[in-house]
């Protein structure tokens, strides 16, 4: 299997504090790396430098063999390949749900109208969305809009799709709905990074379980060993927290 | 001077009040309640009217039983008057329109321009930012009558090639130059009130800095801007009067030849009459399409 992204030494601070303190990490194609970790412990900020959407002060990250984070690359074509979706939707408010998708296609790719509006009808089809296709994003709710997002991300087909916590802001009943649809990318084959909070679907999807404790991975394995016999001490604290607030 | 000069954020607020405006001219305190067709929504009304009539009657009374009221109705409410100079000064107004019209497409886009110019990041467009913030403070602070003196008597002495020398020319410019100072202010405002993550969503997906500003966040900016935009354009028309010290024969102006001809004050009251008979169904209209606008993105939906 191809290596789909690389992160070597990955150093950021914003001000005096260090967020993240040295990231090294290999994600190979099809894989699913869950980063786990307490709030602050750098997951959300670890995924914002693949985007490039924060400039990092040391190391490298690869995507695909090629630096992305070396001076002079393209941001815009970098970005256009990889995926993201944000806690809170950031959907576009007053363009409707269709428009929210096609946009980035039709004025980055220079697809044409009827092109972009195909792909995005297959993808709102395919992910239960179809009929929704001409509602603006206030009108939904908080799981279609998230599911929104994805779909808006995936109209670009990156090679890669980051998560950054995107149940966190949804009402409980509303979080399986989106869990289905990353499931369904999983079942996919597409390469994934997500930052959760969900231990169990962590347990259920991931390839692989990445503990971020203080700006390291501290600790990394498959699901089943990490949550089952973490090696490590703040580890096994962390999960003991977890199950304590009945989260897993 | 008429400019609307009230701090930015309360026109953001503002934006927030419309749709509720309505039913609050009703019902005072009770927002919402006074639905249409309820007993109480009907009896809100009733009294509302009732209050208006009692109100706006006490005052015509005392107004109309005063001791000076023959003299002052003679002078100021003269309708043989009304009829005879309102014609002239209706035709005089049309170059108030025209003049305000022609200046505010040109301000829209300059004050745009600057805005834009203010809120480029980094430290490689310093210069441009300090150009920006430069003119705004500039504007902001001259009276707008001396600048349309100084650039409409001062610009065509200069003999430019090319460059009209009308006064009309140069009244628009000063006009221009001054409100688009305060409109830059209004779309900055704006365009702070988008949210960063907005910006961060279209440039995570591949959007470059400038398709990002013109496709995510210039639309909602200035949707949120539309009312203190209008508040503005409103204080532009007025202002469109000062233009009469270049010798420019608008409706104030007709008004003021009309009055010192017959000593009476008749004629300012029409040209009142014009100036509101414009700025009122224009508040109302822009109302309408920001409600509309809240409505088509919001209401009905399931949550």
């Amino acid at each position: 299997m191809s290596e789909a992204l690389r992160f070597e030494g990955v150093r950021k601070s914003f001000g005096k504090l260090e967020v993240l303190r040295g990231i090294d990490l290999a994600v190979a194609e099809h894989e699913v790396i869950c980063l786990i970790g307490a709030s602050g412990s750098g997951k959300s900020t670890m995924l914002r430098c693949v985007n490039l959407l924060e400039p990092i002060d040391a190391g490298r990250i690869m995507v695909e063999g090629v630096e992305i984070t070396a001076p002079g690359v393209d941001t815009n074509a970098i970005r256009r390949r990889i995926g993201i979706v944000f806690q809170s939707f950031n959907l576009f408010p007053h363009m409707t749900v269709m428009r929210n998708v096609t946009l980035a296609p039709t004025k980055v790719l220079e697809l044409s109208a009827t092109d972009a509006a195909d792909r995005a009808r297959q993808l709102l089809d395919r992910f239960g969305l179809a009929d929704k296709a001409d509602e603006y994003p206030d009108r939904l709710s908080g799981g279609q809009q998230q599911r929104v997002a994805i779909v808006r991300a995936l109209a670009m087909q990156p090679e890669v799709m980051l998560l950054d916590e995107v149940t966190s802001a949804l009402d409980p009943e509303l979080v399986a709905e989106v869990l289905d649809v990353i499931r369904e990318l999983a079942a996919g084959g597409m390469t994934m990074l997500i930052a959760t909070h969900e231990m169990g679907f962590a347990k259920d999807i991931a390839s692989r379980v990445c503990f971020l404790d203080e700006g390291v991975i501290l600790e990394q394995g498959p699901p089943a060993q990490i949550f089952s016999e973490p090696q490590q001490e703040r580890t096994k604290q962390f999960l003991q927290r977890i199950i304590a607030a009945g989260r897993m | 001077m008429s400019v609307g000069g009230q701090p930015d954020q309360e026109y953001l607020n503002d934006n927030d009040d419309t749709v509720g405006r309505r039913s609050r001219i009703l019902g005072g305190g009770g927002g919402g309640k006074g639905g249409r067709g309820r007993p109480e929504g009907r009896r809100a009304v009733v009294i509302a009217m009732i209050s208006t009539v009692v109100f706006f009657g006490v005052i015509i009374v005392a107004v109309v039983n005063s001791a000076g009221w023959t003299v002052v109705k003679q002078t100021f409410f003269n309708g043989e008057q009304f009829r005879e100079s309102f014609p002239g000064i209706a035709r005089a107004f049309l170059v108030n329109v025209k003049l305000f019209l022609t200046a505010e497409v040109f301000i829209l886009a300059f004050a745009l321009l600057l805005a834009i110019m203010r809120s480029l990041p980094g430290p490689v467009f310093f210069p441009i930012r300090a150009l920006s913030i430069g003119y705004v403070d500039l504007f902001r602070g001259i009276p707008t009558i001396l600048v349309i003196y100084t650039l409409g008597f001062g610009a065509p002495a200069l003999d430019l090639a090319g460059v009209p020398k009308s006064a009309e020319f140069w009244a628009v410019v000063s006009l221009v130059l001054v409100y688009s100072a305060y409109v830059a202010e209004v779309y900055r405002a704006g365009i702070e009130s988008v949210h960063e993550s907005q910006v961060s969503a279209a440039r995570s997906l591949g959007l470059s800095r400038w398709q990002s500003l013109r496709f995510v966040v210039l639309p909602q900016a200035i949707r949120r801007v539309i009312p203190p935009l209008l508040n503005d354009f409103i204080g532009l028309q007025k202002d469109t009067a000062l233009v009469s010290v270049l010798g420019v024969v608008e409706a104030a102006r007709q008004a003021g030849i009309d009055n010192a001809a017959t000593f009476n004050y008749t004629p300012f009251l029409a040209t009142a009459l014009l100036f509101v008979s414009i700025t009122i169904p224009l508040t109302r209209f822009t109302d309408w399409l920001v409600a509309r606008d809240r409505r088509r993105r919001q209401a009905g939906g399931v949550r």
